[in-house]
Order: C-alpha cells, then sequence, then structure tokens
C-alpha cells in the first residue's frame, strides 16, 4: 500500500475518530510522513474538524453575500473579525462567545450536541458579560496609562479593577 | 527553583507503573483550560498584554500557601534542547515550546502537576497520575482549580461554562486522556477492529509519542472529544468506561499469544531485551519498539530482570533531548545513538553490567 500522503510504501496504520460524526478515518503512512503527522499535536486535529464543521454550517446557512457580510462584523472589544476567527479558529475574548452569538451556537451545538453547561462553576465570577467586558476595557486603559506614564491615573484604574473583581 | 538537571535524573511520579490495570495503563491525565476575564484570549494578547498575564499568575499563584514546592519556569527563556526537555517529559505542550513571547509553566516537585501559562488559553492545568485512575487525577486537579480560583477571576459564562479561545474546549473546559500499551493488540492485528467497536462514544484515538512509528511504543491515548453539556464526572466516566473496554480486548489479546504462541512471545521480548542490553548504537524508534515488547514480556512474567517503573522511564529518558540533558552536552544524531546505547546498557541486566565491568 502506498503512502496518503506521497509514493513510499506506506508502514504506518492509524485509525483515529474524526469530529463529531459517527466516523472512523484510516491513514496510511510512511515513516517520515507518519512522523509528521504524529508529532502534530492532537489539538490540532480537534481543529481541523471546527474549521470543517465552521465551513459546512456556513455554506447550508449563508449566501455569498451574507458571508462577506458576516466576514466583516468584528468585536468592539478585540477587534477580531469573524473572518480572522473562521480562518484561524480561535477567538479573540470573552466577549466574541456575545457579540458571534448567532454564528457561533450552531457551531457550538454541531462540535457538542449540547448547547449548555452543566459542570463545575467558579464560586465567583464576573456577573454577566458585561462586567467582564468592563475588566478587559479597564485593564486596557491601564495599560496605556502606565506606557503614557500616568501612574495616578493607571493606579486609580488597578484600584477599579481590584473592586469589580471583589465583587464578582 | 527547579534546575532541570536535577529533574532530569529524577522521574516523575506518574511513571512509577501502579496504580490500577498499570500494565496497560501507563497514564491518566486530566487538563482544564481557563482564562482569566480581564484579558482578551492569547491571538488578541500584546506583547505586553502576554507578559502582564504572566506576571500577574506568578504574582497570584505565588500566593497559595500549600504550593511551597511549586517552581515557575520561564519557557520563553529556554533554549531549545530544555524546552524539547519538558515537552518528552510531559509537562509542557509542543504548542507552548513553540509559541513566542512569554509563557512558562508552574511545576510541582513531584511532577504530579502543572500550569502552563499563554498556552492556547491563560491557562492550561494538567494532573497525571499513575494507572487507571481518573477519579485521583480529577479530585486532585477540582482542588487545584479551586485554590487558583480564590485568587483569580476566570472568565466564565452562565450558559456557556469556561470560556476558552477554541470553542471546542468551552463548558468544562476538560481534557481527558488515557494513555495505554496495546502491544499485544497491535501485535495479533486488532487495533483497529476494536477501535470501529467503539465508535457510539466520541472519542479521539491517537498514537502517541513524537519521534516515531509503532514506535511510538504501540502506545495509544484516547480522549474526550466533547467539553460542554456533560458534567466532569460524566466526561471521566464515558473516557473510563472506553478505557476498561480497551484494557479488556489487549488482555484477551495477551492471553491469546500466551495460549498460540508461547515459544514465539518468549523468543520475541527475549530478543529485544537482548538487543537493547547489547545494541552499541541504536535510534530511538528501534529503542521504543524494542522497550514496548520488553514491557509486555515484563508484565506477562516472561522477563524478569527488569521493573516496570524502569521501562517506563525508559521510555522517556531515551528521548533526544533527555540524553542530551543527562549527558549535559548537546549531541549529534549518531552521538545520541551511541549515547542511548550505553544509557539503555546501565539501566537494564546484571549480566551487561557485568561485562562492562570487565571491559573497564
Ligand atoms: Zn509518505
Ligand atoms: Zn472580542
Amino acid at each position: 500500500m502506498k503512502c496518503d500522503h506521497c509514493d513510499k510504501q506506506a508502514t504506518f496504520h492509524i485509525t483515529e475518530r474524526v469530529g463529531e460524526q459517527e466516523h472512523w478515518e484510516e491513514r496510511h503512512l510512511c515513516e517520515s510522513c507518519a512522523r509528521d503527522y504524529l508529532s502534530k499535536p492532537s489539538e490540532a486535529d480537534i481543529q481541523s474538524s471546527l474549521a470543517s464543521a465552521l465551513a459546512q454550517h456556513l455554506k447550508i446557512g449563508q449566501t455569498a453575500d451574507e458571508l462577506a457580510k458576516l466576514d466583516k462584523k468584528t468585536c468592539p472589544m478585540c477587534g477580531i473579525s469573524f473572518f480572522e476567527f473562521r480562518s484561524h479558529g480561535r477567538l479573540g475574548c470573552p466577549h466574541d462567545y456575545v457579540c458571534f452569538e448567532p454564528q457561533l451556537m450552531p457551531l457550538i451545538e454541531n462540535i457538542h450536541g449540547e448547547k449548555t453547561h452543566t459542570g463545575k462553576r467558579p464560586r465567583r465570577y464576573a456577573k454577566g458579560l458585561d462586567q467582564q467586558t468592563q475588566l478587559i476595557r479597564l485593564r486596557k486603559e491601564m495599560q496605556r496609562a502606565v506606557q503614557k506614564e500616568d501612574y495616578e491615573r493607571a493606579s486609580q484604574l488597578r484600584d477599579e479593577i481590584r473592586e469589580l473583581e471583589d465583587e464578582a | 527553583m527547579i534546575k532541570l538537571e536535577e529533574l532530569a535524573g529524577q522521574c516523575g511520579e506518574w511513571l512509577r507503573g501502579s496504580g490500577p490495570d498499570s500494565d496497560i495503563v501507563v497514564s491518566s491525565r486530566i487538563r482544564l483550560a481557563r482564562n482569566l476575564a480581564d484579558f482578551t484570549f492569547m491571538r488578541k494578547c500584546t506583547g505586553l498584554d502576554r507578559a502582564s498575564i504572566e506576571r500577574t499568575l506568578r504574582e497570584r499563584l505565588g500566593r497559595i500557601e500549600q504550593w511551597d514546592s511549586v517552581s515557575f519556569i520561564d519557557v520563553n527563556g529556554l533554549d531549545e534542547v530544555d524546552r524539547q526537555f519538558l515537552v518528552e517529559r510531559q509537562l509542557i505542550s509542543r504548542e507552548l515550546a513553540d509559541a513566542d513571547g512569554s509563557r512558562g509553566v508552574l511545576v510541582d516537585a513531584n511532577e504530579q502537576f502543572s500550569v502552563m501559562v499563554n498556552e492556547e488559553d491563560h491557562l492550561r492545568i494538567q494532573v497525571m497520575n499513575s494507572g487507571l485512575d481518573l477519579m485521583g487525577a480529577w479530585q486532585r486537579i477540582n482542588q487545584i482549580d479551586d485554590l487558583i480560583e480564590r485568587h483569580v477571576t476566570y472568565a466564565f459564562h452562565e450558559r456557556l461554562g469556561y470560556l476558552t479561545a477554541c470553542p471546542t474546549n468551552v463548558g468544562t473546559g476538560m481534557r481527558v486522556s488515557v494513555m495505554l500499551h496495546m502491544p499485544a493488540l497491535v501485535l495479533t492485528r486488532h487495533l483497529e477492529r476494536v477501535f470501529r467497536s467503539l465508535q457510539r462514544i466520541s472519542l479521539a484515538v491517537r498514537g502517541l509519542y513524537g519521534e516515531g512509528s509503532q514506535a511510538m511504543g504501540d502506545f495509544y491515548q484516547i480522549s474526550n472529544q466533547i467539553t460542554l453539556g456533560k458534567s466532569e464526572e460524566e466526561l471521566i466516566a464515558q473516557v473510563s468506561e472506553v478505557a476498561q473496554t480497551l484494557i479488556e480486548y489487549e488482555r484477551k489479546a495477551r492471553n491469546f499469544l500466551v495460549e498460540n504462541g508461547l515459544k514465539e512471545l518468549h523468543d520475541r521480548v527475549s530478543r529485544a531485551y537482548g538487543l537493547l542490553c547489547t545494541a552499541q548504537t541504536i535510534s530511538s524508534e528501534e529503542t521504543m519498539a524494542l522497550l514496548s515488547s520488553v514491557r509486555m514480556g515484563v508484565n506477562l512474567g516472561l522477563i524478569r530482570d527488569v521493573e516496570i517503573p524502569t521501562v517506563n522511564k525508559l521510555f522517556i529518558h531515551t528521548q533526544p533531548a533527555h540524553l542530551q540533558k543527562i549527558r549535559g552536552t548537546s549531541l549529534s544524531t549518531a552521538d545520541r545513538n551511541i549515547e542511548r546505547a550505553h544509557y539503555l546498557q546501565r539501566h537494564l541486566g546484571r549480566r551487561t553490567h557485568d561485562e562492562s565491568t570487565e571491559n573497564n
């Protein structure tokens, strides 16, 4: 049998679960391709299944125009665009779960088959994402103050952050 | 502060080869992905943000009194061999090793847990136990998570749970993995069929150890694929159940080999052992494959001169960065193969040891 990736003889046969579907993939690889493949972190596989789930979902739900418009949508907190998220599969900040919610929720349901967390909860956490967003905003402002060497403002902001965190 | 040179000489707790079903299960691992509420995720972090996250976490987690044996290793300040060394030891991920900018890892002295800082998420907490002991690992990591939570505010969503940089981890943020040694299933060519029969659960199965083949030493890792909508205990139960099934199949395959070809099996493991004891130069791939046979041989009582913790240790200590740390100098591939052969000779079998003293 030939290697899936090149013309050499396949000596490694790997079977693995791919994605959320009841789907197994067999890979037949030569030694050097197998080494490349296996040194790839497992999260990368999950990543590629994420990308394909996303592509599939967008293809069904959106026209090209809608997609182009959607791609330009950006998070006001971290500035990530939907296009950037869908090309890299990583979100920019907690607020993205809110501002991209209409697109993310079907994707999350597709990946996990569920949409509600039922596990552990931290004893304290920022009440509502507003408060979290606020924290990130204050933290950024504080950094800018430090850069401008406005230490008075910076320490003021630090106190505000502490207060918010204590409230949580 | 932990010295990497000292780490190289010792052995992680999870390699001690004890715990339930440790003839087949090498380790049980749980990791939790967590993010701080007051920073953007890594993708949108500036260098300044990264440094600030690292500083904040070092300072706050430094206050945890129960952690007096925990040290922080600044991964950004390490050279490539040292980073590779931490990867081989499974204390950090390949991603953390290869990333740029401020990043590091908190490690406890027994290497039972580690907390990666600035990996894909701000925090990646990891606990590794020897054998099949997921509930033990969960209790420990749950406590660690509680301790950390007293000092930081996590990004958490009422309905979606712990918020992570990648939506594949949202919810519990938990990945539960069991590393199994399944040489008999590989040898009897039943592995693929067994994996296929486990389809009803969403699990990722993959071979283990970067440097090679089935020379991955016949190690396979199973882990949960989903993280949302099930409690931590439910996710653990799922992975445990599959692990139990795989253990059963591997036992059956071993029995089959013993009953239907004991001579051949004994021959195979003895040759593997002999090669490891006498080789003068040996690659990492060959070492893994031979050690895998020896490990099965010891577990079946066919080899009596060596114990499982030693074999477990050799899998890790014969990897490239470990050899170089132990030797204390950087080595070319050819030199590593010689060093590896010497290292194996020193740690296996009295017979060779006697010969080598005669030679001296
Ligand atoms: Zn190939
Ligand atoms: Zn954002």
